[in-house]
Formats: structure tokens, C-alpha cells, sequence
């Protein structure tokens, strides 16, 4: 059977929401914190009390206007916010203030890899309470800590064509938001929520096919397996005859399926009208050039220079900057060694040091090596003082101390204390040397006969007899010149 | 254009309201009104030149400070809802979203 899948293309939208860290809620000043007791983080204004009103968060616009000039968008000189009215009780006024027709941030686009993605739009809005269903069977639980919340919503242009692609975008954004410091890029927690829009089309069809909104995808994973399975689904259907029709489906990640969700009897009805408690955003040249200045070398332009300036591999530079806070280590480990080492280094950085990171847990700010201290770890070992062996030796003490003020943490010290110094000294490594040649006469006559491969077998016995401190460089040496002079 | 019952029903549903046969009547008539009134506005000349007023204040970038306070406390947040728990507001069970 001819595969049915490859005459299709999919056709993908991503909605991303992403909350924002700001300390305060977007019009009142209540906490933003997560996981604060129910009901703790709340006022008149985010409770929805008559007579109360909203003032903005400089903030919100602050951290939007960094995402969108990141993401080449056109910033609105002047927008405004609109009422989207729905009813449910985690919503207390009735309407959630969000932007409608004239959002502040439009027409943008990133890159991933070679492929560029549209922005279609980038606005601002606020986030919903909670309610709890599981508790009793007729009635729910509300908690408004999170009525409020920042929140902006990015809006893709249907350019992604299938979930990998989706999963790159996903991933790309979360750097971005991280490396501007506007969300901590959490899917999981919900500090960045999904939603995607599919729909499939024959190959160089020009029309696109019936989409559906696919919602509740909070993971990576969920987004590439629901993209898998919807398309898969619809494919299936168009095949067997039957027509996608417009709906709202939720992922259900244990069976890795789409489902539909009860449809409503109304359709979406939002009402949207201009918010009048609210007054314009106006951002001007001057609040542009700010933003533009002010923001941070973004990952892909880091990713470029660090393979240039520290001559990498693309794969190394692209794991080092995964965060600014690891990118920034990496260089102030750089910065204190010869150029020669930088490979090195990275080979450390994104082997011992982010091992530990992952064992325990943490970020690069938690970890208790300075990069100073790693970088005369890495000259030890260029400089053949050490070898790669005593060097992971050396690392384990590092990580058992208190942190870059404990003078124990430097390596050199602990190379002096330990006595971990590979022996350089001819007269010295020589004495081992003969002294094994005498303990082995018979492998000693064999090598003469030709047997060049002993030689593992007697740089081995010297190695262990000068408990690997013994540079192997000269051990390999002087045990040729001893086994040849005889 | 004018105003259904069956527009009034809607209306009356997104809004959450139940009225009786004969208030709809009452209401369709209203809202006719209301209508025919914006139906006198549109046919004021030169009308596509006036932008739409989207606030009637004339300031721009009200602002507060990123700065979090305390508020209200649990128990006055939950105090004037008519159903509660010690930690909740309680309402009748909503599923669809």
C-alpha cells in the first residue's frame, strides 16, 4: 500500500501562552507568587468588586515589548486593552481584559534553523483563577490567586508543518522568554500553556483544510504527540471518505489520543469592546530605542559567536548557551585560560559540570565550582601537570567544598596537598622504570624479541607503581629507551 | 435591522438571565429602540471621518510600579460570598470551559 501520510501536509498554528514574572498582577498590586495558600494573593480589583479599577503593570508592557522586539515584530505606537466576555467562576468580573484588534506587538517572525516561523501577534491579557472539580460532585472550588496574573499570548502563523518543527519552535521560545528574563518557561508548571491549531491539506494544495484547536498540551512531549495523533486522524478520516469538521479537542495524555471536548451549545461568543477602564499604551521612539538597547546578546546570535570566538563545534555552542547564566560560566571560564583549551573547557562544562547540574538538580547559579576554579583545573591540565584521571579526582574534592570562598575548592591546592602533580622528573619515573623492567625479565625478553605490544603491559605496571602520577607522555619514552638500550 | 425574540434569547442566555414570554416581548421592543436610535446617528453626514472614542480620558500610560502589597486576607476575601469553605469560594459545578 502506497503510504497514505506522505501525499498529506499538515498545516500548524501554535498559540503560546506565557505567564509572566512580574511580582505584582497586571492591574492591582496583589503577589503573583505560585503555590501561596488559596485565596491569599487576592483584592477588590482581581475579585471583580463593583467600584474597583484596574491600573496597569509597567512591567507587563516592559516584558512585552522585549518579546516583540526580540521576535522582529512591529511594535503599535499606541494600543489599547479590550473586554473578552465569558462566564465561569474562576472569572469573577465576567470578562477578561485582554487586546483584540489593535495588539501591541504584530508581523514578527523567528528562525529556526533555516526555516522562518511568522508572529502573527503577541499580546497582552491576564490569567483566569482556578477551580477545582474533583472534591464533590456538584459543587466546585474556586482559588483567585491566579486571577490576574500577566500573561501574554503568542500567536504563530500556520508555517509549522509538523511536530518536530513544532517542538524547535516550542523550544526556541522558551530560550527566548528565559534569555529576556520575562517567564520562567516552566511547561510544566503552566508558566508556558499551548495551544495548537491543525489542519491537513494534499500536498501543493493551495487552500487550507478545516482545522482543529487541540488545547491542554503541557509538555513538550504532549505537543509532538498530539500534532502525531490529530494529524494521523485526520489524514485517516479525509481517507475513509469523512471531512474534518471544527472543533475543540483536549489531549489525553495517558492514551496519547485527541478527544473531542463536549461541544458547547453556544458558539464562542466574546463580545469584545474596547476596556474603558484602561487608558492607551503609548510606547514612543524613545521607549523602542530603550527596549532594542537594553536587551540581551539573544541565543542565536550567542550560539554564532561562540562558535567563532571559541572556535566549537555548532553542537557544543548550542548546548553552552541553552541559558545565559551557562553561557556567561562558560566564558568566565574561557576568559582565564589559553585559547587552545576553550574545547577543553566546554568538554567539562557540558560533561562533569552539567552532569552534576542534572544529578542534583539545579542551575549553573547553584553550583558550587567558581569558574575561575575550573579554569585553573583545565590549565593543570593543559599543561600536562595533571592527567584527565587525577583531574575528575580533583573535580570530585571541588564539588565537596563550600563554594569559591573555601579555599579548599582551589585545585591547586588540592594537587599540592594530595600530591596529584604528574611526576615530569626524568631521574625519578626512570628508577620506576628499571625497577619494573628488573621485576619482569621474561616480558622484558619478549618485547626485545619483537613483542612491541608489551608495552602497554609495562606502561601500565609503571603507571600503578607511580599511582598515576606519572606522566604517561614520559613513561612511554623512557620504557622504549630502557627495553632497547639492553 | 431588527431585534428577534430569538436574539433576545440569546442575549439573555450569555448573560445568564431567564425572563418569561412576556418580557422578552418587553425586551425586544426595548432593544428595537435602542437600535432605531443608532439608526438615527448613522445617518448623521460625514460620519465614516469620526474615529471611534475608545476612552474618554485624553491620558496615556497610566502605570503602576512592579511592586507587590498584602491585600485582603483569606478571611475577608471570602467574606461576602454566599457559598464557602475555610480555603475556598464554593459555586454550583461548571464543567465546560
Amino acid at each position: 500500500m502506497e503510504n497514505i501520510f506522505s501525499k498529506y501536509e499538515p498545516v500548524i498554528g501554535l498559540e503560546v501562552h506565557a505567564q509572566l514574572k512580574t511580582k505584582s498582577k497586571a492591574f492591582c498590586s496583589c503577589s503573583t507568587e505560585f503555590n501561596a495558600p488559596p485565596n491569599t494573593n487576592v483584592c477588590p480589583v482581581c475579585l471583580g468588586h463593583p467600584g474597583t479599577l484596574p491600573v496597569l503593570n509597567r512591567n507587563l508592557v516592559e516584558f512585552i515589548l522585549r518579546l516583540g522586539t526580540a521576535t522582529n515584530c512591529s511594535i503599535r505606537t499606541r494600543s489599547i486593552f479590550a473586554r473578552k466576555n465569558y462566564f465561569y467562576p474562576d472569572l469573577p468580573k465576567g470578562y477578561q481584559i485582554s487586546q483584540f484588534d489593535q495588539p501591541i506587538c504584530e508581523h514578527g517572525k523567528v528562525a529556526i534553523g533555516d526555516k522562518t516561523i511568522g508572529i502573527t501577534r503577541i499580546h497582552m491579557e491576564e490569567d483566569a483563577g482556578k477551580s477545582i472539580h474533583d472534591m464533590s460532585t456538584d459543587e466546585s472550588l474556586v482559588d483567585l490567586n491566579r486571577c490576574g496574573v500577566p500573561l501574554i499570548e503568542i500567536v504563530s502563523e500556520p508555517d509549522i508543518r509538523d511536530s518536530k518543527e513544532a517542538y524547535d519552535y516550542l523550544t526556541m521560545l522558551k530560550q527566548l522568554v528565559i534569555y529576556l528574563d520575562i517567564c520562567d518557561g516552566n511547561m510544566e508548571e503552566g508558566s508556558l500553556r499551548c495551544d495548537a491549531n491543525v489542519s491537513v491539506r494534499l500536498k501543493g494544495a493551495e487552500k487550507f483544510g478545516t482545522k482543529c484547536e487541540v488545547k491542554n498540551l503541557n509538555s513538550f512531549r504532549n505537543v509532538a504527540d498530539a500534532l502525531d495523533y490529530e494529524i494521523k486522524r485526520q489524514i485517516e478520516l479525509i481517507e475513509k471518505g469523512g471531512e474534518v469538521t471544527h472543533q475543540t479537542m483536549t489531549f489525553d495524555a495517558r492514551n496519547k489520543a485527541t478527544i473531542p471536548m463536549r461541544s458547547k451549545e453556544e458558539a464562542h461568543d466574546y463580545r469584545y469592546f474596547p476596556e474603558p477602564d484602561l487608558v492607551t499604551v503609548y510606547v514612543d521612539e524613545k521607549w523602542k530605542q530603550e527596549i532594542s538597547s537594553s536587551l540581551p546578546e539573544l541565543p542565536h546570535i550567542k550560539t554564532k559567536r561562540f562558535i567563532i570566538e571559541y572556535n566549537l563545534p555548532e553542537y557544543d555552542a548550542e548546548v553552552l548557551t541553552q541559558s545565559r547564566e551557562l553561557a556567561d560560566y562558560f566564558e568566565s571560564v574561557c576568559k582565564l585560560i589559553d585559547k587552545q583549551s576553550y574545547k577543553t573547557a566546554s568538554n567539562w562544562v557540558m560533561g562533569e559540570v552539567m552532569r552534576v547540574l542534572n544529578e542534583k538538580k539545579i542551575t549553573i547559579s547553584g553550583f558550587n565550582i567558581s569558574g575561575q576554579n575550573l579554569a585553573a583545573l583545565v590549565k593543570l591540565i593543559a599543561d600536562g601537570r595533571i592527567s584527565n584521571n587525577i583531574a575528575r579526582e580533583v573535580y570530585s574534592e571541588m564539588l565537596m567544598t563550600d563554594g569559591p570562598e573555601d579555599t579548599k575548592q582551589d585545585p591547586e591546592k588540592i594537587v599540592k596537598d594530595k600530591n596529584l602533580l604528574l611526576v615530569t622528573d626524568t631521574t625519578e619515573i626512570e628508577e620506576i622504570v628499571k625497577k619494573i623492567i628488573a621485576d619482569n625479565p621474561k616480558e622484558a625478553e619478549r618485547f626485545r624479541a619483537g613483542e612491541t605490544k608489551l608495552l602497554g603491559l609495562f606502561v601500565g605496571k609503571v603507571m600503578k607503581e607511580s599511582k598515576g602520577k606519572a606522566n604517561p607522555k614520559t613513561v612511554n619514552e623512557l620504557i622504549t629507551k630502557n627495553l632497547g638500550n639492553n | 435591522m431588527s431585534v428577534t425574540i430569538k436574539d433576545v434569547e440569546k442575549i439573555a442566555k450569555l448573560a445568564k438571565l431567564k425572563f418569561t414570554e412576556e418580557e422578552k416581548i418587553k425586551l425586544q421592543g426595548e432593544m428595537n429602540e435602542v437600535l432605531g436610535y443608532i439608526d438615527t446617528i448613522n445617518q448623521i453626514p460625514g460620519l465614516e471621518d469620526v474615529k471611534p472614542l475608545e476612552n474618554i480620558n485624553d491620558t496615556e500610560n497610566v502605570f503602576r510600579e512592579d511592586v507587590s502589597e498584602k491585600c485582603l486576607t483569606k478571611e475577608e476575601a471570602l467574606k461576602n460570598a454566599p457559598e464557602k469553605t475555610e480555603n475556598f469560594f464554593k459555586v454550583p459545578k461548571v464543567l465546560d470551559k
